[in-house]
């Protein structure tokens, strides 16, 4: 791309910090190529928390590193482009990526055990990151202090000597968090930062997380597949399906008003909302599709959607507006499902079964 | 009905150090409790659902039940034999009426055996000859809802889901009379998550096995099991039916890791009682109540004298100088109630 497209196509928007278009990516297999990404697009404005949501295989976390480009060398995007303030991330090379890599973006991991290099202190990592810093040593010491200290660890200036294998694991997250906001990032990308910690250490991250955006005003990428996080911190949720934005809104569009068939289905599955104790939790029958070397025609969904008709077998949905049901840009939220078309309206009346409850039979054959 | 298993005041040690370390330092105990006077029953066909944080030793029970770990003191009875001074020899026939289903559903099995074998070595290793290996393969296998094909794939061409059904499907090859499964749901999609959930509660109607659930998933928890037990450090600190521990948590730690559970409504971020801090290591076990380090209502007293195990109602014990929820509280719905009561939204 020239320069002067690259300006005709950056994003007007003085709100939006990064904004992703129509990308596609493969990761090359021995036996052919998978789409594991099909044209994602989804923007995150200025001190927003936008949540990523979907099962394993969603391709979440593959969107995440295709963000701060720290992909497999098997990865190869297709088409796409990511703007971060409006220079695309994918024309960089490797040197100009890193000068943005832990300045204007920064990463918190899955699993903290693994994101800390055992055989260097708190205090090593804490002060390589700053790197960049032309700042005195004892200079960077006393930030990384104060980072310690904000993030939650008592006695930072002791533990500042220790090794990543003297903490918890909920207080390695917390390292790691600490870390990832000590350059001050514009975006903070979270891949499932909860994961891998117990329940009362992950309120604990989830209320940390909050407060630093607030304080840092810096906007966060949250990928989770637990949708009671997901609900308790962001501000905009994408819903990931199969390599695929399904739909996108405010995390209320998204919890209350559902509306594409797989939202609704993830939703009703989750047991933390099922409030009537029953021996019989709901599934979604049927399995993720094959995206080795072909991407199924249609809609993604078809094969466990309870409401398939025609014309989700040939014609891939496009991103309709929920509430209008129009294909424009510019709609808050969207979902690719045909029946959100205001020429299908009459289908959506019929109930359908959404999920299987009560019999896990109709799951994996 | 009698009980299937009954664990009585059972105490796990770990050595902490070696001798001449312990020498050197003058460690008079150089062990750690990794499990304290923990007491529950099973009974046939009922589910108990055993919770806690990382460490607070819910697989070290599972483990001592089987036999794994030695148990320190108390008793362990199974169909009431004492388990708990065997050998490892004559511990060998009881392994078949107690199966096992271990946490990591992919790397419980062995990635060099076919899931046929997978599903039929407890015969081989139980001496059973006399049955017909693809034949209880293949009955297996329908058991647990996977088709034929499955028996010649191996680990690897599984998916979580698939892996845990054959998981399940080894546990049940002897026809055991108890099941202990060790985060049966850890690492599933939601999806899947009620299909195992939904296979083990079929299996248990139909064959009246009695199960101990492991599990750090409250929602879980809350739709399997009959009876829960909630552990912190090694000890029970709460034990009941679990809805009434669900709607009125007597023990603080219930109530904070109870309001721990995210609700999936952005509309209910609501005040949540929080613990401080982390959990304690339990090399420096924190002195009476494990509790009080973190506790929200922690006194004095709570750091000084041992609590009493109370009873609330039938069946209903807490371990706490200041149980929360009391009857006389006029606050009293504040958790369990209140999130029971939270209403569902239409989705």
């Amino acid at each position: 791309m020239t320069q002067a497209s690259l300006q005709a196509t950056t994003p007007e928007r003085a709100d939006t910090l990064l904004e992703v278009r129509d990308l596609s990516l493969d990761f090359g297999s021995p036996k052919g190529r998978i789409h594991a990404l099909r044209d994602i697009s989804l923007t995150v404005p200025r001190g927003r928390i936008v949540g990523v949501v979907g099962e394993s295989g969603s391709g979440k976390s593959t969107l995440a590193y295709a963000i701060i480009r720290l992909l497999a060398e098997n990865a190869l995007v297709t088409q796409g482009e990511i703007f971060l303030d409006g220079r695309n991330l994918l024309e960089l090379s490797p040197r100009q990526m890193r000068d943005i890599r832990g300045q204007r973006m920064s990463m918190i991991f899955q699993d903290p055990m693994t994101s800390l290099n055992r055989v260097l202190s708190v205090g090593d990592h804490m002060i390589d990151i700053q790197y960049r810093d032309s700042a005195p040593k004892a200079e960077k010491r006393r930030r990384a202090i104060e980072a310690l200290g904000r993030v939650g660890i008592p006695d930072p200036e002791d533990r500042i000597q220790n090794y990543p294998h003297q903490f918890s694991g909920g207080m390695r997250q917390r390292i790691c968090i600490a870390m990832a906001m000590l350059v001050e990032p514009a975006l903070l990308l979270a891949d499932e930062p909860t994961t891998a910690l117990d329940a009362t250490m992950e309120v604990q991250i989830i209320d940390l997380l909050k407060r630093l955006q607030q304080e840092l005003g810096c906007s966060i990428l949250f990928v989770s597949h637990h949708l009671g996080t997901v609900a308790e911190l962001c501000d905009d949720v994408i819903v990931m399906y199969a390599g695929e934005v399904v739909e996108s809104g405010s995390v209320r569009d998204i919890f209350h008003k559902p509306g594409h068939p797989y939202t609704q289905a993830l939703l009703q599955c989750d047991p933390g909302r099922i409030r009537e104790k029953t021996r019989r939790l709901p599934t979604i029958p049927g399995n993720v599709p094959n995206l080795l070397n072909r991407v199924p025609q249609g809609c993604i969904f078809k094969t466990r959607c309870p409401y398939v008709f025609e014309r989700c077998h040939e014609e891939h949905p496009p991103s309709y507006d929920v509430d209008s049901g129009r294909v424009d840009s510019g709609a808050t939220h969207t979902a690719r499902c045909h029946l959100r078309d205001p020429a299908e309206a009459s289908r959506d009346k019929e109930e359908g079964h959404l999920v299987q409850g009560g019999n896990e039979e109709g799951g994996r054959p | 009905m009698n009980a299937l298993l009954e664990v009585e005041n059972l105490k796990v040690r770990f050595r902490s150090m070696g001798m001449l370390r312990a020498l050197a330092t003058r460690t008079s105990d150089p062990y750690i409790d990794a499990v304290c006077d923990v007491s529950f029953q099973v009974r046939p066909g009922e589910t108990l659902g055993l919770v806690g944080e990382s460490g607070s030793g819910k697989s070290t029970i599972a483990r001592t039940l089987m036999g794994l770990n030695p148990a320190h003191s108390g008793s362990i009875r199974f169909d009431g034999r004492e388990l708990t001074d065997l050998s490892q020899r004559s511990y060998k026939p009881f392994r078949r009426d107690m199966a096992m289903m271990f946490q990591d559903p992919v790397g419980s099995l062995s990635p060099r055996l076919t899931v046929r074998s997978l599903i039929t070595e407890p015969f081989l290793i139980h001496g059973i000859r006399d049955r017909d290996r693809d034949v209880e393969a293949k009955r297996l296998l329908e058991m647990v809802g996977l088709s034929e094909e499955f028996a010649q794939r191996f680990p690897h061409q599984l998916s979580g889901g698939q892996a845990r059904r054959v998981g399940v499907a080894r546990a049940l090859a002897l026809d055991p009379r108890l099941i202990i499964a060790d985060e049966p749901t850890a690492g599933l999609d939601v999806s899947v998550q009620g299909e195992v959930i939904n296979l083990l509660a079929r299996l248990q109607e139909e064959l009246g096995i009695g199960m101990l659930v492991i599990t750090h998933n409250l929602n879980v928890v809350r739709h399997i099991s009959d009876h829960m037990a909630v552990m912190y450090l090694g000890r029970f600190v709460e034990k009941g039916p679990t809805e009434e521990v669900f709607y009125r948590p007597r023990h603080p730690y219930t109530e904070v890791l109870l309001s721990a559970n995210p609700e999936p409504d952005p509309d209910a971020r609501l005040e949540r009682i929080e613990a401080r801090g982390d959990v304690p290591s339990l090399m420096q076990r924190p002195p009476a109540c494990e509790f009080h380090t973190r506790c929200p209502k922690a006194q004095e007293i709570c750091s000084q004298v041992d609590p009493e195990v109370t009873t609330a109602e039938e069946g209903h014990t807490f371990r706490c100088h200041f149980p929360v929820n009391t009857p006389e509280d006029p606050d009293t719905d504040t958790v369990g109630a209140g999130s029971a009561g939270r209403s569902s939204r239409p989705g």
